[in-house]
């Protein structure tokens, strides 16, 4: 069951992720960025993180993708223009991401002692995970929400209409 | 229930196979970020990065049966959620200042 469980979302990821590669519409890619998040919640889930897997979809699937189809709209991005410089991005991509996932997989390939997952493992309760995060990461914690602050406070700022970097000098 | 069900119930996987999911994931975002022209697509592509190192993250944290690699991946969740935040919003300054979303126009600062 864990076997054709993660055959189906693995590819299901792959084929997301490959898709967003091809397409050449950003709404299409966002798209297929929304079935890799999605297939990548079930994997967590498979791995016992169930409160990650539920964090997953809200935080991911759900208000970050939504940020960006909704910027893909609001900016109204055609298709992809193909120039020049396309071609030469081409010619470096394809090697280095080879010779990367070559590497990675390498070192993957040759690690020992590593486990396995089955269904009968035990799953991460997010009481253990907030045990955790509020008595001995609480600072960490706190200084994270001081951050989204800032982010939010930025976002604002650098998106508004107006008095902005633009025109500020006249 | 039939044994060969039974047994296909019980079949356990090596924690390798997710570590290549997630190599795989990174190296498509990799790619994605060198190849794509449109600023959104490649910001989209750092997405699919983040989440290729997230899945290692998990798998790890069950490998050792500890928390704080899960913990580890809350926080990567939130800094993406900033950093998305911030850079939508960049790209919507840039698209009002230069009216394009196509990085080879996008050049000023290049040498």
């Amino acid at each position: 069951m864990h076997l054709i469980l993660f055959i189906v979302f693995a590819g299901l990821c792959l084929a997301g992720a490959v898709n967003l590669l091809l397409q050449s519409h950003p709404i299409s890619s966002a798209l297929s960025l929304i079935v890799v998040m999605v297939s990548l919640a079930v994997l967590y889930l498979l791995l016992g993180a169930e409160f990650l897997a539920a964090a997953q979809v809200i935080v991911y699937a759900g208000a970050i993708m939504v940020l960006f189809t909704f910027v893909v709209m609001l900016l109204n991005a055609g298709r992809e223009e193909r120039t020049r410089g396309s071609h030469a991005a081409r010619l470096v991509g394809f090697p280095t991401a080879a010779v990367i996932l070559g590497i990675i997989a390498t070192v993957i390939l040759h690690a020992q002692g590593l486990g396995s997952a089955g269904l009968r493992d035990n799953i991460t309760s997010t009481q253990d995970l907030s045990a955790v995060l509020f008595t001995k990461l609480l600072l960490p914690f706190e200084v994270t929400s001081v951050l989204i602050l800032i982010a939010i406070l930025g976002a604002v700022a650098l998106a508004r209409h107006g008095d902005g970097e633009g025109t500020s000098g006249k | 229930m039939n044994p060969t069900y039974a047994h296909m119930l019980q079949q356990e996987i090596p924690l390798s196979w997710y570590l290549l999911l997630s190599a795989a994931l990174f190296c498509l975002g990799v790619l994605g970020f060198l190849i794509k022209r449109n600023l959104i697509t490649v910001f989209m592509s750092i997405e699919l990065m983040l989440n290729g190192v997230n899945l290692s993250f998990v798998t790890f944290a069950h490998q050792w049966h500890a928390v704080k690699g899960q913990i580890f991946v809350f926080f990567v969740m939130m800094v993406a959620a900033a950093e998305a935040a911030v850079g939508l919003a960049i790209i919507i300054a840039i698209f009002r200042a230069r009216a394009t979303l196509a990085v080879d126009r996008i050049d000023l600062m290049k040498l």
